[in-house]
């Protein structure tokens, strides 16, 4: 009983906060209402098993990806106004074209049971660890993927810094070959200087 | 009101949420034409819809594939979200605004 209503108090969490995300005006509410969505949906991954996952959403994306949120929209210092008239226009075409695809899958649920309570009436998985299972599997069987994801994690890190890295001119800096290529010429000059006439 | 918080918790409820979850970031992407920040935020909710999806799969399933792919959706979607927001500050170094209905350059 205690299972059932917490996931449904989490659910509701869950479901609010995205609700939050859509509708509010300023980005940064919409940064921390989806922070709030993460962290609870976090817990509802607990109830599944999936602790790593759980624990992976968190730092990732409370602790990595929403703060890069965070930072961008304080960056870009974006003025928050008041667009009534361009917010109902599109605000009837954006609810049709939703509930269409919640209606979809919403029947799709309906349509055969039998498949889904079977799933829901085997026995759960047995693991010690989740973390360990996880592992166990991600490291044999998805070892190729599993590279490729290091990859694509690679392609995004360069592809950010050469996009917003910019050369401002005016700005001096360290360059480490010219410095290196410095003869001892360029930059000593040996004057003989006269008796009683240097200064 | 007991008897309903009796039932036991089947894989129907969180496809449910997962699919309401998904409703609500694809109504997302629609409703807001203020910033691009909204529809990024958008995307990352449709990408928790399909995640919860995933893992009660892999749960009532007793399958844990289905918890490594919700690891590679994780994946992609933190580089998405880099690479998004990388563009957007470019976007707004060279015009000034993220507003959608500013950006028309293709006339699309």
């Amino acid at each position: 009983m205690y299972y059932s209503m917490l996931f449904y108090i989490f659910s509701f969490f869950v479901i609010a906060s995205s609700i939050g995300v859509i509708t509010s005006k300023n980005p940064i509410y919409c940064v921390l209402y989806l922070i709030l969505a993460f962290i609870n949906s976090a817990i509802l991954f607990l109830f599944l098993n999936a602790e790593f996952l759980a624990m992976l959403l968190i730092v990732v994306y409370v602790g990595a990806v929403a703060v890069l949120f965070l930072f961008v929209v304080m960056m870009l210092n974006i003025n928050i106004e008041e667009k009534k008239s361009k917010f109902l226009k599109f605000k009837p075409l954006s609810i049709i074209l939703g509930s269409i695809i919640l209606v979809e899958f919403l029947y799709f649920l309906t349509i055969d049971n039998s498949t889904l309570e079977k799933l829901s009436n085997t026995t759960n998985l047995e693991q010690k660890n989740n973390t360990i299972s996880l592992g166990n599997i991600l490291y044999t069987d998805f070892a190729l993927l599993f590279q490729m994801c290091g990859v694509i994690l690679l392609v995004a890190m360069i592809g950010a810094i050469v996009l917003t890295l910019r050369k401002r001119p005016g700005v001096k800096k360290q360059i480490i070959k010219n410095q290196v290529d410095t003869k001892k010429e360029d930059v000593i000059e040996v004057v003989s200087v006269k008796n009683n006439e240097g200064t | 009101m007991i008897e309903f918080f009796n039932l036991p918790i089947l894989i129907n409820h969180y496809l449910i949420l997962s699919s309401l979850i998904f409703f609500l970031g694809v109504t997302g992407i629609f409703l807001n034409r203020k910033n691009v920040i909204s529809i990024l935020m958008s995307i990352e909710l449709i990408l928790l819809g399909v995640n919860i999806n995933f893992i009660a799969f892999s749960y009532f399933s007793s399958d844990l594939t289905g918890q490594i792919f919700s690891l590679f959706i994780l994946t992609v979607a933190a580089a998405e979200a880099a690479i998004g927001l990388a563009i957007l500050v470019v976007y707004f170094r060279n015009k000034g605004s993220i507003d959608v209905k500013d950006i028309n350059v293709l006339k699309g």
